[in-house]
């Protein structure tokens, strides 16, 4: 039997996150293939429709990452992304899919150990949780290659 | 601007339980502004039905748009056909739009997304707070420019009633208005105007007189 | 008699310190318990209110009651908010209850319906208490309805009372309002429950200094606090009423806690009485109405006065 293999889908800010997983590239720290990354100008790009589009285009599970509190390049877009992540918790509770599956991270661009971790956490926590209520069904569709981001 | 607030998506979803294809609508005049029907609002309703449906045996087909004003015949006329299309129509605009909307559309089933709360403002981000009565005849040149037949939570025209303590209304969570009514009269130096008797209101200037109606035949074209 | 004046109003008149009682109707069908605590009250009070659905909570209707208070030989004191019924009603209601020989009304606006056992009512409001007190003089000295038509005959010309709140905010602006409410035409009040005895003091001060002791009677509200629990409790939860902690812990201490509240109630009519401009004691003494005869007695205001050739109304 094929072990349940989650795709998650990871909205980086470039200024933290995406440096960050670069840096864990460079330090050769492994972490799960199942994170999709999408690079993104700033946390605060992101909106509720966005992390629902991905979980509609065939997500498991979606986390954004983005600069340590106080340390947003755009002032406070990280806070107005962690506001909008627990919205989208609220509608993914009403809709059935489950508000557990997406989750906001902070970090710097400097801890590339730490994106790893973050990556292997949110992989065991979709594991757990198994396939998104939308692709127990049929076999997954593929993921679009940039979900949401025009 | 008429302040709205969403339905819960459990009072939607099971209104539109019966419906595969669906217009969701949106205007963009005051619910857009406080953040309840607008065009993101549409956009994430409509999301929101499709992922729920997607995980029944029937999916659900959602059309999005949303129109400069509700209220405005014109503006409804644009989406005609799009109506055409649809089982149902999800009004996200006031009780107003949603009117207009199954006027427009009399063969439509029109279901209401927003309850319609009040006129008044946004007082800062993601707070919104009454601001008229609407009674049909302003009294705000009485009152320092502060409405209490809005905001006293038993609209007293001659307060503030013994329910007032440290600027609280005895009714939980609200400002006591004539507090700030009498202190704003006092900052101005209109303190004897509040000692006149204000007399019973004309409430038939009100909802209590019937359905209003405005009619200006000086404006009339054709 | 006179003009068909009120027990309370005569009373006043002939320069007495009144005592008036307070009575909650029952949640039931029934004037058997009204009966019984006017019993008590009966030759130690001059006249009893009664609440109208008092925190809003459905209750057998003070107009009624104010009857079966008359059957027992009280004098009442109707109690009529404007949270439940339109000029109409209330007019109506006014009527009606100076038809059975209730002679006394306290205009109030009433507490909001959120507080009550019905929250989802919707309220009226359609005049508020000064409103309320303004139309009911009107009736009595213009001969005419709220609307301006005249009543042809029999209008009710009840002695009007009001309430007045020296604990609320801001404090000045207490007693703009209750000179509002005399120019309105309001004759007596009655106050909420004082504990502070300083404030109360404060109070009528600025009172005595816009002449308003002389244009109206002012009673004190009063109330025996049965135990230290009850203190503690008034003292966090009930809104617009300041509670020293001196009486919390008074009543902590005592053996006799109830003793000590009947003690403690009548070291505060005594004080007041000393008060210039303050001509009667309002003791509320909700579901404790036996209590109210030692109260009265131990201040030293038995008996009260009778009034030559007057008789309640019997119907």
């Amino acid at each position: 039997m094929n072990e349940f293999q989650p795709k998650i889908v990871a909205f980086c800010c470039y200024f933290c996150a995406y440096s960050a997983a670069d840096l864990a590239g460079s330090m050769r720290l492994q972490y799960p293939p199942t994170v999709r990354m999408i690079e993104q100008p700033c946390s605060g790009r992101i909106d509720i429709q966005l992390i629902l589009q991905a979980f509609e285009d065939g997500a498991d599970g979606v986390y954004v990452a983005g600069c340590l509190e106080g340390d947003c390049h755009f002032l406070k877009g990280n806070f107005r992304a962690k506001l909008r992540v627990g919205q989208a918790k609220k509608v993914l509770d009403d809709v059935g899919i489950g508000g557990e599956r997406v989750e906001m991270y902070n970090l710097s661009g400097s801890m590339g150990p730490r994106f790893a971790e973050v990556a292997h956490e949110m992989h065991e926590r979709i594991k757990n949780l198994g396939p998104s209520p939308l692709n127990k069904t049929a076999a997954s569709a593929p993921l679009p290659a940039a979900a949401g981001s025009e | 601007m008429i302040v709205a607030e969403q339905k819960s998506f459990d009072e939607i979803s099971k209104m539109v339980e019966s419906f595969d294809k669906v217009l969701i609508l949106g205007c963009n005049e005051c619910v857009t502004v406080c953040l309840a029907g607008g065009e993101k609002e549409v956009g994430v309703l409509a999301t929101s039905l499709r992922l729920l449906r997607k995980q029944g045996d029937r999916p659900i087909t959602t059309l999005e748009e949303t129109v400069t004003r509700q209220c405005e015949w014109e503006y409804l006329d644009q989406i005609e056909k799009l109506a055409e299309e649809a089982d149902c129509i999800i009004s996200m605009a006031c009780g107003v739009g949603v009117q207009y909307v199954a006027e427009r559309f009399p063969d439509k089933w029109v279901i209401p997304a927003l309850d319609t709360k009040c006129a008044g403002g946004s007082v800062k981000h993601g707070q919104w707070e009454e601001r008229c009565g609407m009674c049909g005849e302003c009294i705000l040149h009485k009152t320092g420019g502060i409405c209490p037949v809005a905001r006293c939570s038993k609209r007293i025209l001659n307060g503030p009633c013994g329910g007032s303590q440290n600027g609280k209304c005895e009714v939980k969570d609200v400002d006591c208005i004539w507090d700030q009514i009498y202190k704003r009269m006092m900052a101005l130096g209109r303190m004897d105007q509040l000692l006149e008797i204000e007399p019973e209101k004309n409430w038939s200037k009100a909802r209590d007189g019937g359905p209003r109606k405005l009619v200006r035949e000086d404006v009339m074209i054709g | 008699m006179s003009e068909n004046k009120s027990r309370l109003q005569t009373l006043f008149e002939q320069g007495e310190f009144v005592v008036t009682g307070e009575i909650g109707p029952p949640k039931g069908a029934t004037g058997s318990g009204i009966r019984e605590h006017a019993k008590h009250l009966k030759n130690c009070v001059d006249a009893t209110n009664l609440t109208d659905n008092q925190t809003a909570i459905v209750r057998l209707s003070s107009i009624a009651a104010g009857l079966h208070v008359i059957q027992a030989g009280v004098e009442p004191i109707v109690q009529m908010t404007c949270r439940d019924r339109n000029r109409i009603a209330i007019q109506s209601d006014l009527l009606g209850a100076y038809s059975l020989g209730i002679k006394n009304l306290l205009c109030l606006s009433g507490d909001h319906q959120s507080f009550g056992n019905h929250p989802t009512a919707a309220n009226v409001f359609d005049v508020d208490s000064i409103q309320l007190i303004r139309i009911v003089k009107r009736m009595k000295d213009e001969k005419v309805f709220a609307c301006g038509e005249e009543i042809k005959s029999d209008e009710p010309r009840f002695f009007i009372g009001a309430v007045a709140n020296p604990f609320a905010d801001p404090f000045e602006v207490r007693v703009y309002r209750m000179e509002k409410k005399i120019n309105a035409g309001a004759q007596f009040f009655q106050t909420q429950i004082i504990f502070d005895l300083e404030r109360f003091d404060r109070w009528m001060e600025l009172v005595r200094e816009r002449g308003l002791h002389e244009r109206a009677y002012i009673m004190a509200g009063v109330m025996p606090v049965k135990s230290a629990k009850v203190a503690a409790y008034m003292q966090k939860s009930v809104s617009g009423m300041i509670v020293p902690d001196e009486m919390v812990d008074r009543l902590k201490k005592a053996e006799d806690q109830k003793a000590e509240a009947v003690e403690i109630c009548v070291e505060q009519i005594k004080q007041i009485m000393k008060i210039k401009g303050v001509k009667g004691v309002h003791i509320m003494a909700v579901g404790w109405e036996e209590i109210v005869p030692s109260i009265v007695e131990k201040v030293g205001l038995l008996p009260r006065p009778q009034i030559p050739g007057a008789a309640l109304a019997a119907v």
